[in-house]
């Protein structure tokens, strides 16, 4: 399944990437783009290698063959760290919140790099807590103590502090209320407005058609189709093939 | 490789090995002939360590303790019932140390990895302050001496170990003790603890009273360590706190990783390599000074190559000299 | 009976005294494990180089606080070394081999040392002599400010840990060590900083402790295992739990050194460890988990 046309160079191209745990052979060739500013969906069943194709491009798991490009430079192999510092930001699955520090500590994680003026931080901060008023009014608190929808926003803040150009958000509105989920599209919402690109690894359909560009449909480890969002509706034979029962 | 080739191949080197370990003190001068001799002793114990180390999943810092009791338990016998009797020797050292292994077996083994090694590290200390400050019974920091008793039935027949004989019979014992361990770790009871080591939550899930089967294994290893003490104590004549230092425990597993854990005979190779590489570089500074008249590099410390070797070997090497060949000597 | 008052106090103070030293230097030893989850048996080495560290700069400069400054940098120095070169290698290991690495290490120490200095014992000066009299003795100064030196030291680890940027580091790191990656924290480098603030702060202690006793190069072992004796007991990993572990045996020793000697002591503490092992295996400080 080649790379889809993007207009410019991508912002991040996954092509031919193959990934083991252990003996099980998750990803089977997995090729992607996400272009700068884009918003792009991935879909598909539970354990097709959704998750493991985003912790692949963070390297927190090794691929074991295949390329991952982000602005131009070859990226695979690269230790985490670094790729959060030049700008991509991973919000896991289990939202995964350093319980035990506070909630601006965990913040701070992200916010206290070399290079950051103390205005910018604060500029930073102040944009975030009115995107998230909750976490303003928390601060002070320990992470484990917050709720679900809580711990979401502070991962999705947390990762807004790198300044990311792209962000991997997988399956943000997992076990959220339905207010929740409405906020979560908003904040998808602003961060595309602010240029932020988002590979969004989701099964609430709806708000995967109604955020992204374009969407990517996963099955058996690897892309097998793609598509434009606005050619989607919610029922369309395409979304039952990869993700019916 | 089918089951037969495979055992004749494993047998065939099996008794050349014994073979080539019987004829050497013939034409070994004493000082190696002993030294081959301490290597076995050496070996034993390392091999009684594999039993938890490579086939439990059981790091073990304590056999030092084991050691200890079986050589001053020996010890006991030897200077306390007269004539001196081997066999008694032997039984009262295996008492000893079955008694340590049950006092460490019963605290330690509910406890996980680093606690368990910790721990035993810590009650191998326990029992050397004991000993070292108990004079009036264990002789305190001098330890204790006494004369080798003759092979034979006291009372009946003896006759005095020589340092060749003395050699054949601690072969003997330790080939024998291969013989036996190598049976257990194929036994029912040997796979129960290699599942242990592999999974020990799924072991547990399928019903095996996992906490018992690691008691018997502390035990099984504890009594071999301690016969190794006895053979020791028997080819010096004197027992000392020194050999229950944690530092001997520390020894006997770096003979386990650097001959290669699970194997059995892997430790005999590795005590073999360890004590040959301290032997030679502990000769080889003095001689090297010698020849280049370089005088501070006598007293070079041969210890610090030996442990940067031993680094080295845990980094590059941790499956030690004999790894690659562990499942087959397994089987 | 009559409870001898004067003995006990004096044994309270050399008590609290010891555990500070000892609290200083499991510190360092429950940060390594807690974070890094490696059990460093070199850590009573390091211990050892300080106060030879200290031996040797006090004898070239004469000034016991520069002396106690330069060993703690060194061999902080020479921590961060030897766990990017032998421990990093090791990352993802099964954690035996990581114990083995450091008992390698000790042994390497242990006879560099005995090569380097002799077996003679050294004799590091105190800053300043003087003495107050508690009770019947002369209780030198010096050793009240052992225990406020260590005191501040601990003080200083837990304002670093708490509020600086790199306290943060650590403590997410030791949290969620990936997650912590994710986030841009460069975890092979906290690794290698903590190693060496775990060394650097045995090494203070060393030169600290070692006005009381002799400097020789066995005089790690000891302490390695009072060291372990009370991270397992305060709680592996727990800051504060090794500090009151330490000052609780201590003072538990101390006591005990007025009917036992010294170095059967040590049962008592064994005695207070098995008892934690049986019956609060997390730690002694630290409420069972459910």
């Amino acid at each position: 399944m080649n790379p889809p046309e993007v207009s410019a160079q991508p912002l991040i191209s996954v092509e031919g990437v193959h990934t083991y745990y252990g003996k099980s052979h998750i990803l089977n060739g997995v090729s992607l783009a996400v272009g700068r500013g884009e918003v792009v969906g991935l879909i598909g069943r539970n354990g097709v290698g959704k998750s493991t194709t985003l912790k692949t491009i963070m390297g927190l798991v090794n691929a074991s063959a295949g390329r991952i490009s982000y602005d131009g430079r070859l990226i695979s192999g690269l230790p985490s760290h670094k790729l959060a510092r030049i700008g991509i930001a991973y919000v896991p699955e289990d939202r995964r919140i350093f319980k035990l520090l506070t909630v601006m500590e965990n913040l701070r994680t992200g916010l206290d790099r070399d290079g950051v003026s103390e205005l910018r931080k604060k500029e930073l901060l102040e944009k975030m807590f009115a995107y998230f008023p909750r976490l303003a009014e928390r601060r002070g608190q320990a992470g484990g103590t917050l709720s679900g929808g809580e711990q979401q926003m502070l991962a999705i803040g947390r990762a807004m502090m790198l300044e990311p150009k792209i962000i991997l958000l997988d399956e943000p509105t997992e076990g959220l209320m339905p207010r929740m989920v409405s906020q979560i599209r908003e904040i998808i919402e602003v961060l595309h407005r602010d240029g932020v690109a988002i590979l969004l690894v989701e099964q609430n359909v709806p708000l995967t058609l109604a955020a992204s560009q374009r969407v990517y449909f996963m099955e058996k480890g690897a892309v097998q189709h793609h598509a434009a969002a606005s050619d989607l509706t919610v029922d369309h034979p395409i979304i039952h093939k990869y993700l019916g029962v | 490789m089918s089951l037969s080739r495979h055992a004749s191949i494993y047998w065939t080197g099996f008794a050349v090995a014994i073979v080539l370990l019987i004829l050497a003190p013939l034409v070994l001068p004493e000082f190696w002939r002993r030294f081959l001799t301490e290597i076995l002793i050496w070996g034993l114990l390392a091999m009684s360590s594999d039993i938890l180390i490579g086939y439990t999943g059981m790091v073990s810092f304590g056999h030092s303790a084991f050691f200890g009791l079986g050589m001053y338990g020996a010890a006991a016998a030897l200077l306390m019932v007269k004539p001196p009797n081997l066999w008694l020797a032997i039984v009262y050292g295996l008492a000893g140390s079955a008694a340590v292994a049950l006092f460490v077996a019963y605290f330690s083994t509910r406890l996980r990895d680093i606690y368990f090694a910790i721990t035993t590290l810590i009650f191998s200390q326990i029992f050397y302050v004991i000993i070292f400050t108990w004079t009036e019974v264990t002789g305190g920091e001098n330890g204790l001496a006494f004369s080798r008793p003759g092979f034979g039935i006291p009372g009946l027949w003896t006759t005095p170990f020589t340092s060749t004989t003395l050699h054949w019979f601690v072969l003997a014992v330790v080939a024998a003790a291969y013989l036996l361990l190598r049976r257990l770790t194929q036994s029912p009871f040997g796979m129960v603890l290699q599942s242990i080591r592999e999974n020990e939550a799924r072991t547990r899930a399928i019903g095996y009273p996992v906490e018992r089967y690691k008691m018997v294994a502390v035990m099984v290893s504890g009594l071999f360590a301690g016969l190794a003490g006895v053979l020791y104590a028997l080819q010096n004549r004197f027992a000392a706190p020194d050999f229950v230092y944690f530092v001997v425990s520390g020894e006997v597993v770096i003979f386990n990783v650097m001959g290669g854990i699970g194997t059995l005979v892997g430790p005999i190779v590795g005590a073999g390599f360890f004590l040959g590489l301290r032997e030679g570089l502990s000769r080889l500074f003095p001689f090297l000074a010698a020849t280049f008249n370089l005088p501070y590099l006598a007293e070079f410390p041969y210890l610090v190559p030996v442990g940067i070797i031993f680094i080295a070997m845990v980094i590059f090497m941790p499956q030690g000299l004999l790894g690659f060949a562990k499942r087959w000597l397994n089987r | 009976m009559d409870i001898p008052w004067d003995i006990i106090i004096i044994q309270t103070v050399n008590g609290i005294v010891t555990g500070m030293i000892l609290a200083l230097v499991a510190s360092g030893l429950t940060l390594i494990f807690g974070i890094m989850d490696v059990v460093n048996f070199a850590h009573g080495e390091l211990f050892m180089l300080g106060a030879y560290m200290g031996v040797v700069t006090l004898a070239t400069t004469g000034n016991f606080w520069l002396a106690l400054v330069v060993a703690t940098v060194i061999i902080a120095a020479l921590g961060a070394a030897l766990q990017v070169v032998t421990l990093r290698p090791l990352l993802g290991r099964d954690p035996l081999y990581t114990i083995l690495a450091t008992f390698g290490i000790s042994l390497v120490l242990q006879n560099y040392a005995l090569w380097q200095f002799g077996p003679v014992a050294r004799k590091i000066q105190e800053p300043f002599s003087g003495q107050f009299t508690l009770f019947y003795l002369q209780y030198p100064w010096y050793r009240l400010l052992i225990a406020v030196l260590s005191a501040a030291m601990i003080g200083g680890l837990y304002l670093f840990l708490k509020y600086g940027r790199y306290g943060v580091w650590i403590r997410a790191t030791t949290q969620d060590r990936v997650m912590a990656q994710a986030m841009g924290i460069p975890v092979p480098w906290v690794h290698t900083g903590v190693f060496a603030l775990g060394a650097g702060m045995a090494a203070a202690s060393g030169v600290l402790f070692g006005p009381l006793v002799g400097v020789n190069h066995a005089m790690g072992l000891d302490w390695v295992l009072k060291a372990f004796i009370v991270v397992v007991v305060g709680g592996m990993g727990n800051l504060g739990g090794s500090i009151a572990a330490s000052i609780f045996l201590s003072l538990l020793e101390a006591y005990a050194s007025i009917w036992v000697s010294p170095s059967q002591a040590i049962i008592v503490s064994s005695v207070v460890l098995i008892l934690t092992l049986l019956f609060r295996p997390t730690g002694l400080f630290v409420p069972t988990p459910k």
